[in-house]
């Protein structure tokens, strides 16, 4: 125990120091590939809070949206600074999150998904629809964040400025959201997924807590929006479609959900892998569709469970178990 | 005399059944059931596999609503409300093919199933302030005494999921008593079970009862029925067909023709 503490800040003092050393090293543009990089950590975190409770939403994309057209709305429209304009688009999200999963917590497996999928289509739709205020197809522009509201000599326009307010605003993400899948609560989503009826029968709200898990991954996932849009200064309907849903439902799988590190250690490890495979550009969709049926085969449990799987024996690696979804 | 004992029992029922029915369709599975329970009592309920018994539990407990009838609750209606209400207000089941949080340990299981004891709101979770962790720490006394009372502490650090199937069917009532009831529905608590521990878990049973706990027992291994039951009741294609003394329903014709048998009957 104490020894994995030690060890554990050793590494995070380490990440820190690259993470910090990094941007002055690297191009402009690779460091706007690390800031969207942590952009798709705190989704793809903010997306396993909900699934702990059992339901594997596929409307977290557009709660993703939700949060970047709050903000849009927000600073752009209104001209309130990006200080509060963040917090509030998150809030916006959240409280998406809450209206969708109030129908959505009364449907299960396969309904759930198809009802979570129409619940987040529709939500785009209505960005596309409703061309006052979202501005239809062509989206909504997004104002460049400044440090002291009304003083643009100090803003975020920069790749190496914004690049360190989204580490700023991830680790913050990341504590808040760890702290919360170790504390109790963290603990009754859990038993939620476990053991639904037994959970329910122990005095446990489970529609509650599932809300709840809703609640507060999509306000997550409005954050990652909100870094998102004001990075871009342009967003558009068609970056929360079904597109992303599937390369954030690969990071998952791959990485895995049973941690909290899995999706992590998935988006990081396919994002470079894409990086990488940058010449091949073409090749990427086949390379993930073929990774994420050899990780469910193989590796059902994830990335996250290849050290107790080399451990354990042989055999087990062959055991063939799809856990999608349950 | 027998206006005194109705007196009695009008006072001290704790559970109430009144005109209690579900349908599944066209199918009957339970049909107007009347019944009553007495505080502190250790009530057997027996019948033929599919004549109801499970689904009557899940009525009670509020994961079925029923088509027709009442549940009254110390004296209150709680008909349709939800199970997590309904153990909040000291009324929990068991399950029948024992339901746990599988991997997690037995330690875990049982300070979850404490879920409406921790005495600490969900900010002062999250917060977890020394204040909340000391409380934590109490619950997990709490529940480590719940696993000694059941016999498997030793147990603790186990995934429950690797548990031999007697101690399983221990931790599915530890975590039910977990949440503090003050009456509890076993369903085939010893089912599966060797006669060492069938025998171990009456008497823990017998225990609950000494702790005013009252018991609802369904079981079809008899004579553990016959030695720890108060009253038996047994019914049938989802009527009750007998209530009474355990001897007396033992030797009722009709729980002889539709689920002891003549020989069966006669051993007992
Ligand atoms: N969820 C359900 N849907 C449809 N029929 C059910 C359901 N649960 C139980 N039944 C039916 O109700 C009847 C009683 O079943 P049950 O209560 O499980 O009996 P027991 O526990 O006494 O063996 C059976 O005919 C069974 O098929
Ligand atoms: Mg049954």
């Amino acid at each position: 125990m104490q020894k994995n503490n030690v060890n554990r800040s050793v590494w995070l003092t380490i990440l820190a120091i690259i993470m910090v050393v990094a941007p002055f090293t690297i191009s402009g543009y690779k460091v706007d590939f690390l800031t969207m990089l942590m952009v798709n950590v705190i989704l793809a975190v903010s997306f396993r809070l909900i699934t702990t409770t059992g339901g594997w939403s596929l409307a977290h994309v557009p709660m993703m949206g939700a949060g970047a057209y709050a903000t849009a709305l927000i600073s752009g429209k209104l001209g309130i600074p990006f200080w509060f304009s963040m917090p509030l688009a998150g809030l916006a999200a959240g409280l998406t999150g809450l209206a969708i999963s109030y129908p959505l917590v009364r449907t299960k497996d396969f309904s759930f998904f198809v009802a979570s999928f129409a619940a987040g289509e529709a939500i785009r739709l209505c960005w596309i629809r409703f061309k006052v205020p979202f501005g239809g197809h062509r989206g909504l522009g997004v104002p460049i964040p400044e440090l002291i509201p009304g003083v643009p000599a100090l803003d975020f326009a920069e790749a190496i400025p914004y690049y360190f307010l989204t580490l700023v605003v991830t680790i913050i993400c990341l504590s808040l959201m760890y702290r919360l899948d170790n504390s109790r609560i963290g603990d009754s989503m859990k038993a939620v997924q476990s053991q639904e009826a037994l959970a329910k029968s122990v005095g446990i709200n489970a529609d509650g807590y599932k809300m709840l898990a809703f609640f507060i991954g999509s306000f997550f996932a409005g954050i990652a929006g909100v870094l998102l849009a004001h990075r871009l200064w342009a967003i558009e309907p068609h970056q929360f479609g079904f597109t992303t849903t599937l390369y954030l439902l690969v990071w998952v799988v791959f990485g895995g959900s049973h941690t909290f590190a899995g999706p992590i250690i998935g988006v990081v490890v396919l994002t470079i892998l894409g990086e990488v495979l940058q010449p091949l550009a073409d090749w990427v969709p086949m390379v993930y569709g073929i990774i994420i049926i050899l990780t469910l085969i193989f590796l059902p449990d994830g990335l996250e469970s290849l050290p107790s799987r080399l451990g354990s024996s042989a055999g087990k690696i062959w055991k063939i178990r799809i856990s999608f979804g349950d | 005399m027998f206006g005194v004992w109705v007196i009695k029992e009008a006072l001290v029922a704790i559970l109430e059944l009144k005109g209690l029915g579900k349908n599944f369709g066209k199918n009957v599975a339970v049909n107007e059931i009347e019944m009553s329970v007495e505080e502190g009592e250790i009530r057997g309920l027996i019948g033929p596999n599919g004549s109801g018994k499970t689904t009557l539990f899940n009525l009670i407990s509020g994961f079925l609503k029923p088509t027709r009838g009442m549940i009254i609750w110390q004296g209150q209606e709680i008909t349709g409300l939800p199970p997590h209400v309904v153990t909040r207000l000291g009324l929990v089941r068991t399950f029948q093919l024992t339901a746990l949080f599988s991997e997690m340990t037995v330690m875990q299981n049982v300070v979850i199933s404490c879920h409406l004891h921790t005495g600490t709101t969900l900010w002062q979770q999250f917060r977890h302030s020394a204040e909340t962790r000391r409380k934590e720490r109490e619950t997990e006394e709490k529940a480590l005494n719940l696993l000694e009372s059941m016999g498997i502490a030793d147990r603790k650090d186990e995934i429950a999921a690797e548990l031999p199937h007697g101690h399983q069917a221990a931790l599915g009532i530890a975590n039910a008593l977990a949440t503090g009831p003050k009456m509890i529905l076993l369903d085939e608590p010893v089912g599966g079970m060797n006669p060492t521990e069938t025998s171990e878990t009456m008497d823990r049973i017998k225990m609950l009862r000494d702790r005013g706990i009252t018991v609802l027992l369904v079981e079809h291994d008899m004579r553990a029925v016959m030695t720890t039951c108060d009253k038996i009741t047994c019914i049938n294609f989802g009527n009750k067909i007998a209530e009474g003394a355990p001897q007396m329903v033992c030797n009722h014709r009709e729980v002889v023709e539709a689920y002891l048998g003549e020989e069966m009957a006669c051993s007992l």
